[in-house]
């Protein structure tokens, strides 16, 4: 056995690990929360009640920092102001960080509103946007929704409940991607949903879907590493205890998780509290997208990297941080052996070339016909049955794990999980895009590239 | 710090038997297609066996037949499936098995065979076979082999009627080791054989085509043969690469 399979018998080995550990701890979550929600039901039930629990919600700040985003800052404004929530409980904060477009014009239209408010500072970073935000409110509660993001009606009622349990400080909601429109910076229509997705925004719908799943799982183990900037809430508390949001590397909202954890409080999650976010349409916007949160992601993990391997720091600090650290090296590894193997392929080509000259690269092995291509598939079952050993079986264990997931996380997010042109994407593409901007973003963090924002 | 999520030592435990047990059928799986897969091995050199001892029947039948009902391929199809079994064994089992260099040996005395026999059918209908015997080593760093592999498969690819046998000089077995000694073949390789004259050392497209003038008659007339003998080709030639 050579050393490139035991590489891969040990990453399939830690593969199936992980993805076991989800299933089993989402199992078992899965049975805990159906007896919650009988209880809930129960209690909705009761129509007097139901005052008495609109009297005791807390008040609820929302914060819609904005850089340029006037394509989309109504939508996402108009959805917040759809909220199914007291309206003398609600107060929505637009916080314009120094647009140059007219973002601020759209925003202040709004004010129209008794809850809503605009104000507009010098740009500074999303953060300092989410900063002076909070530090203006007086809610019990104060959350984030991102310019480029719509809400579910229902959803912050959904996700208020979870703070009744005293230890949890923020509640994530689930994120669903709109398929369909462009992403940031690209002309969009007015109807974001009416054009057809590219193949990179079917992938992503799939992957958002995969993230509603492991968000769940992650939020029954204590080890939710990010609060989304599209729809986390927070006790307004948590922050005079913490401190304020920081620069973080471009990505805030993953220190401030990081943040949460590393001082013992909860996040929670709630998987029915859907919140829409536009994806990118091309590879470019994603991959520089990508390439901000892998390398955020990163970095945050190396400057908390005293959790790492620390029981202090629950299944986060024992669990997820080693594994998350375990993938990006065994993707840089197989990247570096693909790329390898990729250069001596290249090679023996340029030998074969510079030895029997172009004859070397149209010879009958090149030509494709329906005989040679049956002939071929034969040889090929023939290699595989022959080369079947413990690798091939366990990927195809892992192949069947991840199927699992996906079509649960499909069902979770849309209620469905038929087979979809988004499930066959994201299988067939999704491991060779990441490992793009995995590589690009541990090159960054190497070289201490800084990687912007957008 | 307030109170979190407790690490549930028994359940990062029991997944790990779980991964453990899914490692082990994993294993058990992969133990069971081995043994499938050596039972073909001994399978096909049970049949090879049986096809060389044919072979010598095969002989005596055929010089007593017409040259217009007889053809050259007559171990290929035995020569395809070893060719098969082989570079799949090899991929699986890498080039140093047991398994693998038995099949090994099995395939160079099919060769020879093949070889001989050729040779035997050409002869007595006044024909000249347009063969190659090529040697080459697995051992040390032969940059030369690979690259006259590349030749010989371009030149395969190009003339169909030409039949390449291709020995690994380091098998050590004795109807290898005779035909190194009987045509002074190395120490210096690759070398070919070609019409019982060894060239030592690299020989690129052009001096090869010039050894064998005849190629360009049967490049003349090999077009109907590429065609309708497409599976022939592949099986009664080599493809030397993966041998090494």
């Amino acid at each position: 056995m050579d050393f490139s399979t035991i590489m891969l018998d040990i990453s399939l080995f830690c593969g199936l690990y992980f993805q076991i550990f989800l299933l089993v701890t989402f199992f078992d979550g899965e049975e805990k929360e159906k007896k919650v929600e009988k209880e809930k039901s129960a209690l909705s039930m009761v129509k007097s009640l139901k005052k008495k629990v609109n009297a005791a919600l807390p008040t609820v700040s929302i914060i819609v920092p904005c850089f340029n985003e006037a394509r989309t800052v109504k939508k996402t404004v108009m959805s917040l102001l759809g909220l199914n929530y007291p309206k003398d409980k609600l107060s929505i904060l637009i916080v314009d960080d120094g647009s140059t477009d007219n973002t601020y014009a759209i925003a202040h239209t709004f004010t129209r509103f008794k809850n809503v408010s605009v104000v507009r500072q010098k740009n500074g970073g999303k953060y300092t946007a989410m900063n002076y935000g909070i530090r203006q409110s007086t809610a019990d509660i104060v959350g984030c929704l991102d310019a480029d993001s719509t809400v579910d009606s229902e959803a912050l009622m959904r996700m208020i409940p979870f703070f009744n349990d005293t230890k949890v400080m923020a509640v994530t909601p689930a994120m669903r991607a709109i398929v369909g429109d462009q992403g940031n910076g690209e002309k969009k229509s007015s109807d974001s949903r009416s054009k057809k997705p590219t193949i990179l925004q079917h992938i992503q719908r799939a992957e958002y879907n995969v993230g509603i799943f492991t968000k769940r799982v992650y939020a029954m183990i204590d080890a939710i590493h990010v609060t989304p900037g599209p729809f986390s809430i927070f006790r307004r508390e948590v922050f005079d205890k913490i401190g304020y949001f920081r620069h973080a590397h471009n990505t805030e909202d993953m220190e401030i998780a990081f943040r949460l954890q590393s001082h013992g409080y909860r996040i929670a999650n709630c998987h029915d509290a859907f919140v829409y976010t536009i994806t990118p349409a091309t590879l470019v916007k994603l991959y520089r997208q990508r390439t901000r949160w892998t390398y955020g992601f990163i970095k945050n993990l190396i400057d908390y990297r005293r959790c790492l391997f620390n029981k202090k720091y629950g299944n986060m600090g024992m669990l997820t941080m080693p594994f998350a650290v375990l993938g990006i090296g065994f993707v840089f590894y197989f990247v570096g052996l693909f790329l390898y193997h990729g250069g001596v392929s290249l090679y023996n080509m340029y030998e074969r070339v510079s030895t029997v000259g172009m004859v070397g690269l149209t010879g009958s092995g090149s030509h494709f016909s329906f005989a040679s291509f049956g002939e071929n598939f034969q040889t090929y079952f023939h290699n595989f049955y022959f080369g079947i050993g413990m690798t091939s079986v366990l990927g195809l264990m892992l192949l069947a794990t991840t199927m699992y997931i996906v079509f649960k996380s499909k069902k979770m997010a849309e209620g469905s999980a038929r087979l979809s042109r988004d499930i066959v994407y994201f299988l067939c593409f999704y491991s060779f895009l990441a490992p793009i901007w995995i590589g690009k973003s541990v090159y960054n963090v190497v070289l201490s590239k800084k990687t912007p924002w957008r | 710090m307030a109170l979190k999520e407790k690490i549930n030592g028994r359940k990062y435990f029991f997944v790990f038997l779980l991964t453990c047990g899914i490692f082990i059928v994993a294993f058990a799986l992969a133990s069971f297609f081995n043994n499938q897969k050596i039972a073909e091995i001994k399978n096909t050199e049970d049949q090879i066996s049986i096809d060389i001892l044919s072979s010598e029947t095969q002989f005596e039948i055929l010089q007593q037949s017409s040259c217009s009902i007889v053809n050259g391929d007559i171990l290929s199809s035995q020569l395809s499936t070893l060719d098969n079994e082989l570079s799949a064994a090899e991929a699986a089992h890498g080039i140093d098995s047991a398994d693998v260099i038995t099949l090994k040996d099995y395939y160079s005395l099919l060769e020879i065979k093949d070889y001989i026999l050729a040779e035997q059918i050409y002869k007595q209908c006044n024909a000249r076979p347009i063969s190659i015997l090529y040697f080459y080593s697995n051992k040390g760093n032969c940059t030369d082999c690979t690259k006259e592999g590349y030749v010989l498969t371009a030149l395969r690819d190009e003339y169909p009627d030409l039949r390449v046998y291709s020995f690994d000089a380091d098998l050590g077995l004795n109807a290898i080791e005779t035909l190194i000694s009987l045509y002074h073949v190395g120490p210096q390789l690759p070398a070919i054989v070609v019409n019982g004259t060894t060239y030592e050392g690299f020989q690129s497209l052009d001096n090869i085509q010039k050894i064998i003038p005849d190629l360009a008659v049967a490049a003349g007339t090999s077009t109907v043969a590429t065609t309708t003998t497409n599976a022939t080709i592949n099986t009664s030639t080599i493809a030397t690469s993966s041998k090494k």
